[in-house]
């Protein structure tokens, strides 16, 4: 996530309980983890859970909190965790450490996508039914990669930051984000294929 | 594509486009990448759609909002009723 351009967030004001400082940090960083929770839960209720645990439990890490790591990539964390228990609720056996999550091995034998399609123009690329397949893309993403993607491609965080943020190796991040990003590149490719033969 | 030899290539760098469109590929590899691109019509395409659909996901999250009655109920939570009334200012 872009830090705020505002005045950056004091952790000392934070650490001191200074209340209004700790609602402009809600501020700053609720829709990054709203978005974060909304996409990889897909589910608005549970997003919205996952947004208040995750300010909730800052509020009380605050005082041992070391600024090792920026504010944002611990709040990231703190996100992470929540939403991953939720998903684990829905699926006991997903670990984010285990080397290779289910799809998330070479794909291999599958033909590349060769098609030009990234100089139609962007009224097509990014129509209502595009937007609804581009986000339909991410969703369909096997979790482990998603989570590397969204931290990384649409949050902004650096290989490091999101390595940080899971507790995986930034090999393991650079591996998934490369899987996750050709994976999308290949649904879009698909997509994008049939427009371009309509016109 | 021509050849055995060339789909070889082909395969092996795919691996290394994703630190290519991050520029953070390391010189040797990304001149070995950068002299291919120039031979070949496919990888180029493939890079230039990643480096677009990394964009449209990117444009298309931009749009995700934060409800206003989300917002409230969260600084409700949190005890920051006092402060609701502040600008989301971001
Ligand atoms: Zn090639």
């Amino acid at each position: 996530m872009a830090e705020p351009e505002k005045q950056p967030i004091s952790i000392e004001a934070l650490k001191r309980g200074d209340r209004s400082e700790f609602a402009r940090m809600v501020d700053s960083y609720s829709l990054p983890i709203y978005r974060l929770a909304m996409r990889m839960l897909s589910n608005p209720q549970e997003a919205e859970d996952v947004l208040q645990e995750t300010f909730l439990k800052a509020l009380r890490a605050l005082p041992k909190f070391e600024g090792r790591s920026s504010l944002s990539t611990w709040l990231y964390r703190i996100a992470v965790n929540e939403a991953l228990m939720v998903i684990r609720k829905r699926k006991p056996e997903l670990s984010l450490s285990r080397p290779a999550e289910d799809g998330e091995e070479e794909d291999n034998g599958e033909e590349m996508q060769i098609v030009d399609w990234g100089h139609m123009p962007e009224s097509e690329l990014l129509s209502l039914e595009a937007r609804r397949t581009i986000d339909q893309a991410v969703d369909k993403l096997p979790e482990t990669l998603r989570v590397v993607f969204l931290l990384r491609d649409v949050e902004g965080l650096s290989i490091d930051e999101t390595a940080d943020s899971l507790g995986i190796s930034q090999a393991a991040v650079k591996t998934r984000l490369l899987r996750a990003r050709l994976r999308l590149r290949d649904e879009l490719s698909n997509y994008y294929r049939e427009r371009m033969k309509e016109t | 594509m021509n050849g055995h030899s060339h789909v070889h290539k082909c395969d092996h760098l795919i691996s290394t486009i994703s630190d290519y469109v991050d520029g953070s590929l390391s010189p040797q590899l990304c001149a070995e990448l950068e002299k291919h691109l120039c031979e070949c019509e496919n990888c180029t395409v493939v890079v230039d759609t990643l480096r677009k659909t990394i964009s449209l996901v990117q444009t298309c999250a931009e749009d995700d909002c934060l409800p206003g009655e989300v917002r409230a109920r969260l600084f409700h939570t949190l005890n920051l009723d006092d402060f609701l009334k502040n600008d989301a200012g971001v």
